[in-house]
């Protein structure tokens, strides 16, 4: 059993707070993705799980283990870095079996299992190579290979998928997915790309500033983002936001229209994904700004009261700018958010 | 009118190129013609050094080197010579790596203080600390010995020895060691299978360059010593005295290990100084 429990973790770097009061659990066997944008402080959550790094406050358990003042090698982790960090003067085969030797197991069980992670990650036919002599996609594998020829309890990735080409990451990540849940191992899994969270992961962790601001399934972080923050970050384009106006009790006027909401009598944010709007006759009334075909959809950029204003619509609408529009929200999909906290509200 | 337009650039490069060239050939003549010359006279007999006019081709005659050879005292300062650059060789590196490694790898207060320091080291006239050394090395009996000369000159090459490992271990990603920290290693193993024998070749050229600083050094090797002599204060003393074919062979044996040295680890010192090696 490798589940992970971070208690109350904090790191400073001198007056810098990276990290503050960080609590997450992580089932075994999960694929967990933190997910943020750069210097929210994910990889430093990473780091410490590793022992690169060392809190300043809290405890981390892996297990039953407390390993916080353990050194890397008696984690049971092994981690996948982002530039890879392929030993330059050791071929494939000692890469990956470099772990297994420093455990002293037996030449044969380092070549089994060399040879299967090999297998496995399609790179049977470099062992003999240097890194030198690899493609950035070929390192990356060795890298992975190398972590999982540990067969650890927990797999770290720090960014893996980064330093490749479009159409090699896509690659990559379906393949990792495969490859990770046959291991059978829990996995974090670093990334600020949200569409790599959304397709990896069984949980996603999204962080902002140093802390854990939602840690959820994709699909609840995507349709119930826990603050504005969420619903900013994750989805193409962004969750909208219309600041809506009191109409009686528990009744929101937006552009336009009114929508039941909750009773409350401080102001109130009303949210909409783009693609969870039709043009209908009865709706919010917006005027389009520009239009741009992206082939499937159509999407029309609006400006509205707070802000801009976006819709995802059919691609065999016309829609010419300055014309005014009549949109219907999917009425189950509408959320409201506290515009003081930022926080959703239920 | 394009055509027009464009002479008088392309007049102005051939200029530049011709001044280019210019400069290049006589910077190398600086440095090759007195090689030339110390070759060539090495290589006459006694009698064509000592006679006039010069010829510019040399006669490979061995009586200048074998006269060198068998001067009495010469052969136990080459080896003195040789002796004190191996221990200054040897010193500088178990000193000045580590302290590369350190201001590689770890932030700690006072660092660019300390790497300031270092060079400052070097810019202490020898002369000026030449006296006081003199007399303090006699009290502790450090005198006149190859390891106490051995510990100045290590002194000298320091600096170079840790700004050499320095820029060498920063040019090792530090995922390399997390990495094998992450894969069973401890700091120590992790150091000697995976950065050790990455920095080999550079640590290799750090000690050849210490090995030419304390070589070439005569200054201190001339006041720290009187018995045992390394070959520059030993060819200092006889300068006067020595004949003119002597000199050149003391010169030409002083010259070619420190040439040969340097060319092959010119890649090293081209890092240190931050210029790309192309």
């Amino acid at each position: 059993m490798a589940d992970i429990s971070i208690k109350g973790v904090a790191k400073r770097f001198g007056d810098y707070q990276a990290l503050s009061d960080i609590n997450l659990n992580i089932a075994d066997q999960e694929f967990m993705v933190l997910l943020g944008a750069s210097g929210c402080g994910k990889t430093t959550l990473l780091r410490i799980i590793a022992g690169l790094e060392t809190q300043t406050e809290g405890e981390v358990w892996i297990g039953d283990t407390r390993v916080d003042h353990l050194p890397p090698k008696d984690r049971g982790i092994a981690m996948v870095f982002q530039n890879y960090a392929v030993f330059p003067h050791m071929t494939v085969f000692e890469n990956i079996g470099f772990g297994l030797r420093m455990k002293k197991l037996p030449d044969a069980e380092v070549t089994r299992r060399v040879t299967r992670t090999a297998e496995l990650m399609h790179i049977e036919q470099l062992l003999k190579r240097y890194s030198g002599e690899l493609s950035g996609g070929q390192r990356q594998r060795v890298a992975v290979a190398r972590a999982l020829a540990m067969e650890p309890d927990v797999i770290l990735m720090d960014e893996p998928l980064s330093n490749l080409d479009a159409l090699l990451r896509l690659e990559m990540r379906a393949e990792l997915k495969g490859v990770l849940s046959e291991s059978n191992t829990t996995a974090i899994y670093v990334t600020h790309d949200q569409v790599e969270a959304m397709s990896l992961a069984d949980r996603i962790s999204v962080m902002h500033q140093g802390r854990i601001v939602q840690a959820a399934s994709p699909v609840e972080v995507y349709r119930n983002p826990a603050e504005r923050f969420v619903a900013g970050f994750i989805g193409n384009p962004p969750m909208n936001f219309i600041p809506a106006t009191p109409a009686g009790p528990g009744k929101w006027a937006v552009a336009g229209h009114t929508f039941d909401g909750p009773s409350r009598d401080t102001p109130i944010d009303f949210a909409i994904r783009p693609e969870d709007l039709t043009p209908s006759d009865t709706g919010i009334q917006i005027t389009a700004k520009v239009v741009e075909p992206l082939g499937p959809h159509l999407l029309v950029t609006c400006e509205a009261e707070g802000g801009l204003f976006r819709a995802v619509l059919e691609s065999d609408l016309t829609v010419r700018p300055g014309e005014t529009l009549t949109l219907a929200p999917t009425l189950d999909r509408i959320r409201w958010f506290d515009p003081e906290t930022e926080k959703a509200l239920g | 009118m394009t055509t027009q337009a464009t002479h008088p650039p392309k007049d102005a490069r051939k200029a530049g190129r011709v001044v280019y060239v210019a400069s290049v050939v006589l910077l190398c003549a600086w440095v090759l013609v007195p090689l030339y010359f110390l070759l060539i006279n090495t290589l006459s007999s006694p009698e064509t050094v000592n006679s006039f006019p010069k010829s510019f081709v040399p006669e490979f005659d061995l009586g200048s080197l074998t006269f060198f050879a068998n001067f009495a005292g010469m052969i136990s300062a080459l080896k003195n010579s040789v002796l004190v650059a191996g221990l200054t060789m040897v010193m500088s590196i178990l000193i000045g790596a580590p302290a590369g490694y350190a201001l590689s790898r770890f932030d700690f207060r006072g660092k660019e203080l300390f790497r300031l320091l270092i060079l400052l080291t070097r810019a202490f006239p020898l002369p000026l600390l030449a006296l006081p050394l003199a007399v303090m090395f006699i009290r502790t009996g450090l005198d006149d010995t190859v390891f106490g000369l051995a510990l100045v000159h290590t002194t000298l090459a320091l600096p170079f020895a840790v700004l050499i490992t320095f820029s060498l271990f920063s040019g090792i990603p530090v995922e390399l060691e997390e990495a094998a920290w992450t894969l069973g290693c401890t700091r120590l193993s992790a150091f000697r299978k995976v950065v050790l024998p990455l920095i080999l070749p550079g640590i290799t050229a750090s000690a050849i360059f210490a090995f030419v600083i304390s070589w070439n050094e005569v200054f201190a090797s001339a006041v720290l010593t009187i018995e045992n002599r390394t070959l520059t204060a030993f060819l200092l003393q006889n300068l006067d005295t020595s004949p003119l074919h002597l000199k050149f062979a003391g010169g030409f044996i002083l010259v070619i290990p420190a040439l040969i040295f340097i060319f092959a680890v010119r890649k090293y010192l081209f890092a240190m100084w931050g210029i790309a090696n192309r």
